[in-house]
């Protein structure tokens, strides 16, 4: 159970790493923390011919915060986020999420553009980049190009990203310090993968409704994926238990989630109703003073 | 002679601590041997077929790769693994061969071995060998079994291999005569033992000598040795099998798996040292697995609330083969379902099933952890349709002190008895009461608090132990005064060591520092029995207090000599002998080693015995069950070392927990195991349970040892699964949530709130 053989190799530059996985017609693949390529090697799932590491590569390991939002460089790992204090005003849904990845040691390794990359369909990154309209970096043979997260997540570990690409940085546009927002998810264990999650954020208008409602789901199809019926079903409304109740109902109306060795579809439903009835409240008391969440 | 040690007792930090933190421990992967090979196994990918052919050619055309062993080098007849516990005749057919031989008939089964220079040369030979083989359809459930388009073994024409009986009284006239009867079905799920490090071997044959060399032994090595030793057509003293530091054993590690024989097999025939280690995903289809039970059971009560009868079907998934314990699961859940309450008249049926599974085998508590949560859970049914309150329940019918020995049922077809030798369950019942704030937690009861229901859960339970027939130990006063202790017991992660050198210490006065434990390696002592059914400290404890008398008298024997008085004028002072004011250090009182051995005999079983409770919370959006808090009270009769028996307690009932909760090892109806990495199996994490307690009594010594204790430490992860279930149902008192089935993951817990919902809208 331990990796079929394969090369190795270490480039130093962008370029070099992208002509090295041109270089093997779609055999190659790229490692980063490992944390999901290095099961699937023990496992013998993947047996790519070379691998290709991005750990010389530099200015990917960077968190950038402007006025347009903040900036991940691809190598940038979940202690990074974890310990960037920046983050909780500066981009707060993403702080939160990031609490929710997995374990202390695989917080310590694991990446954005790896996770990205991966799109496992509960995995937090792929399902915060989608909800927050997120742009890919990605540069390939062809050279650069931005990619809308909507167009990059195209079903279970699949995305739009080609062999020979590399993501070097994702792009999450700015963040109003009043917006209402809540991530929520629920795992049997602490750091296990999702059974269902919510990210969602909202901001209000001058009647206190909701406007420009985002509602990404993680762990209840085969990749994240946004509920338009939901978001719309709260768009230019109070927040009262009305909405909220017509909005869940409309998110569960609209996803149909798998079922697996750890739950079937129908337990996910009604969990992803819960999760995100119980971050509609959350979002709602933000914004009052002195509020807990939920 | 009054002892003037007092380790027994005292709460010893642990003497193999600073040696496994500092990293310095030896577990078989730190075994290498020059020159060594490494052995894989190739494991059959299909649940159930017939093997049409293997062809190896071009495996053994790889560099590296050395030999290819397959059923068909095993001899005209494949060796078989001895049932080692109830060896009865009838379970001989369903013996596991060594390699698969002819048919396949678990996914995970050794169908062939190879052997190559490193370990990842082997692996890639694996995807080298060609198999043929022609599937049968899988059996992978009670269903299946009764439909039978297909049976395992063909000579035997069934998939129910046998059928043990436990009998007490005359259960069917009780319940024609009972006020009331209420009958139930219950189901524990598949899951088992994951130590910290998965089995190991590492063999060298010494073709001079003549002699097998075996790291990795643990458990049993006595028993193995003998098994092995046959196998390969060797005497016994040919094979050493060395004991190395474990990770935790579990009743799992230890048992003779057919690795134990391929891989010496393997070095015997290459003449070079063989090393093979089990990776995580082939221990979760390879090493036994447990507890996999369905039943129906039926309690009749009288309208007082007595208990006057048990009776039931029990249907026990053994997996593929016959392990070597693998009857002790399903045997003591028929013998052991009454627990320590008054049954009268037991009439219980426990048929074991083979299916195209990994085969099981016993896991700490087994059948014991199933056969709680089934009365427990029926006991609290009962409490709620009677309305009578469920602690006064359980004291109008906790076995009392003053009918011990009290006797259980009946088990055939091993035709034996056993009996409850002493305790008072009903204190121990109480304190625990008083311990967790029973009544005071009360007022949660059924409350729905932050968006959690409350709820508590009790159990009673009893662990058996100290199983015969006997353990040896040798003890050795070097002769620079200190003293070497060879003991026929293992140690498995217990403490073996300092509980063991501290009833050295005792024995023989001589201070504990002084003590070095020797235990499990078959050239310790001529015989020994090993560490399973918490035996270690009753029987390897006793057999150091038999021998430390031996030795005193030698000693007083030896000084005599040089004082030249009689034996019982010599005083045994310390470090020293002395005599009529004379003194000699025991360091200057013989040039050679005193050496002296005992064997401790029993035939009786020790009961040790508890009461659990349990606070939780249920998240009714969820499912989630959160453990608020967990008590367990237990008396062992007497207690050697606190610490260590408290470390052992807590990690009993987290490992109860993983059951209750979390732990599944799930099939596919094609017999495909879903579960192979710690992302799916589902282990406690250190953060998972943080609140539990323990505490041990000593109320009533054990009367059959020397030392008055019983056998204890395995016994916290009985009641668990009764307890949580019991605590779940009073959260969800209000939805009349029955709790039947065992894991309660948060989607079982949703689904049962879901169905109750529906009950309520359909009866209103």
């Amino acid at each position: 159970m331990k990796p079929p053989i394969f090369e190795y190799a270490s480039p130093s530059t962008i370029a070099e790493a992208v002509s090295l996985l041109a270089s093997r017609d779609g055999n190659a693949k790229v490692i980063s923390g490992g944390q999901s390529l290095m099961p699937m090697l023990a496992f013998r799932l993947a047996s790519p011919e070379l691998l290709v590491d991005l750990k010389q590569l530099k200015d990917l390991n960077t968190i950038i915060i402007r006025d347009d939002g903040v900036r991940l460089g691809a190598k940038v790992r979940w202690c990074d986020i974890e310990s960037d204090k920046r983050l909780d005003r500066s981009h707060p849904l993403l702080a939160e999420a990031i609490k929710h990845v997995a374990h202390y040691q695989v917080r310590n390794r694991g990446t954005v553009g790896g996770s990205l990359a991966h799109a496992d369909p509960s995995a937090e990154m792929p399902g915060v980049t989608l909800t927050c309209d997120g742009l890919m970096t990605i540069v390939g043979s062809r050279g650069m190009r931005i990619e809308k997260a909507s167009d990059f997540f195209i079903g279970p570990l699949t995305t739009s990203l080609e062999p020979d690409e590399i993501i070097t940085e994702v792009h999450l546009p700015s963040w109003p310090a009043d917006r209402r927002w809540a991530f929520r998810e629920f795992a049997r264990r602490k750091g296990d993968f999702a059974m269902a999650g919510v990210a969602l954020f909202y901001d209000l208008d001058q009647e206190n409704r909701a406007v420009d409602a985002h509602i990404g789901v993680i762990g209840v199809s085969d990749c994240p994926i946004r509920l338009t019926a939901a978001e719309a079903a709260l768009n230019g409304n109070a927040l009262t238990e009305e909405t909220f109740s017509a909005v869940v109902a409309a998110a569960k109306g609209s996803i149909d989630p798998p079922s697996d060795i750890h739950a079937s579809g129908a337990y996910r439903r009604a969990l992803l109703g819960t999760l995100l009835g119980r971050g509609l409240h959350q979002s709602a008391s933000r914004g009052e003073t002195n509020a807990s969440p939920i | 002679m009054k002892a003037s040690n007092s380790y027994i007792g005292r709460p010893m930090d642990r003497v193999e601590d600073l040696r496994m933190v500092r990293g310095r421990g030896t577990y078989v992967a730190d075994v290498n041997r020059p020159d060594q090979l490494y052995g894989v196994i190739l494991r059959s990918s299909v649940a159930h077929g017939k093997i049409r052919s293997i062809d190896f050619t071009r495996a053994l055309e790889l560099p590296g790769v050395k030999l290819v062993l397959t059923a068909a080098d095993l001899g005209a007849t494949v060796p078989r693994i001895p049932v080692r516990l109830q060896p009865l005749p009838e379970l001989e057919p369903f013996r596991q061969p060594m390699l698969a031989d002819r048919k396949v008939r678990y996914v995970g089964e050794p169908i062939a071995v190879v052997i190559a220079e490193s370990a990842a040369i082997a692996e890639d030979a694996l995807e080298h060998i060609d198999l043929d083989i022609e599937r049968l359809p899988a059996i992978t459930n009670r269903e299946q079994v009764e439909a039978a388009a297909s049976v395992l073994f063909e000579d035997h024409g069934s998939n129910t291999a046998i059928t043990w009986k436990a009998l007490l009284g005359d259960a069917d006239a009780a319940f024609k005569t009972a006020d009331y009867v209420r009958r139930e079905r219950f189901q524990i799920q598949r899951h088992t033992a994951m130590f910290m490090e998965p089995r190991g071997f590492v063999a060298e044959w010494d073709a001079e000598a003549a002699k097998l060399t075996v790291w990795g032994a643990a458990k049993l090595a006595w028993h193995n040795r003998r098994v092995l030793a046959a196998a390969l057509g060797l005497d016994e003293d040919a094979v050493n099998l060395v004991e190395v530091d474990v990770g935790g054993g579990f009743g799992s590690r230890g048992e003779f798996y057919p690795e134990d024989y391929l891989i010496p097999a393997a070095a015997k025939i290459m003449q070079r040292p063989v090393k093979w280690t089990e990776d995580r995903r082939e221990h979760m289809m390879s090493s036994n697995h447990a507890r996999e039970i369905e039943c129906n059971v039926e309690i009749a009560v009288s309208r007082d609330g007595r208990f006057l009868g048990l009776r039931g079907q029990i249907w026990a998934d053994i997996g593929a083969y016959l392990r070597t314990n693998g009857s002790m699961g399903p045997r003591n859940v028929a013998q052991f379902m009454s627990g320590p309450y008054c049954f009268g008249n037991v009439d219980l049926k426990c048929s074991m099933l083979t299916t195209n599974k990994t085969p099981s085998g016993s896991y700490r508590g087994p059948g014991r952890f199933e056969t709680d949560f089934i009365r427990e859970r029926l006991i609290d049914i009962v409490a709620r349709e009677l309305k009578i309150d469920r602690l006064e329940l359980r004291r109008r019918n906790l076995v009392a002190d003053s009918q011990m020995p009290y006797r259980l049922p009946f088990i055939t077809p091993s035709d034996s008895s056993n009996e409850l030798d002493s305790g008072d369950y009903h204190a121990v019942f109480e304190r625990c009461l008083k311990e967790f704030g029973w009544e005071e937690r009360s007022k949660l009861r059924g409350k729905l608090v932050d968006g959690y229901y409350h709820g508590l859960g009790i159990g009673s339970f009893i662990e058996g132990g100290a199983a015969g027939p006997k353990e040896d130990a040798r003890l050795v006063l070097e002769t620079d005064g200190s003293l070497s202790v060879y003991l026929g017991s293992s140690a498995i992660g217990q403490g073996l060591e300092t509980i063991m050198a501290q009833i050295a210490a005792d024995a023989t006065e001589l201070p504990f520092e002084k003590i070095t434990v020797n235990h499990g390696s078959t050239s310790h002592v001529k015989d020994g029995y090993g560490s399973y059914h918490s035996r270690s400290t009753v029987m390897g404890g006793s057999s150091i207090l038999l021998a430390g008398e031996k030795l005193k008298e030698l000693i007083r024997e030896t000084a005599a000599k040089r004082f030249n008085c009689g034996p019982a004028e010599i005083l045994i002072d310390g470090e020293q002998v002395s005599y009529a004011g004379n003194h000699l250090s025991l360091s200057k009182l013989s040039a050679v080693p005193l050496e002296v051995e005992a064997s401790f005999y029993n035939t009786k079983h020790t009961w040790a015995y508890g009461t659990q409770a349990a606070h939780v919370a249920v998240d009714p959006g969820t499912g989630e069950v959160k453990v608020v808090d967990y008590l367990s009270v237990e008396d062992v009769g007497r207690m050697i070392n606190p610490l260590t028996l408290h470390g052992q307690a807590i990690g009993a009932i987290v490992q109860g927990l993983g059951g209750a909760l979390l732990e599944h090892l799930v099939y596919d109806t094609e017999g495909q195991l879903l579960t192979g990495s710690f992302a799916d199996y589902l282990l406690p994490t250190a953060s998972d349970f943080p609140n539990i307690r323990s505490i041990t009594l000593e109320l009533k010594p054990c009367p059959n040892n020397p030392l008055g204790a019983k056998g204890a430490g395995e016994g916290g992860v009985i009641p668990v699964g009764g307890v949580i279930g019991n605590a779940v149902a009073d959260a969800l008192f209000h939805l009349n949530v029955q709790p039947l089935e065992l894991p309660l993951s948060p989607p079982r817990i949703w689904e049962l709130i879901e169905e109750a919902h529906q009950q309520q809208l359909g009866s209103s």
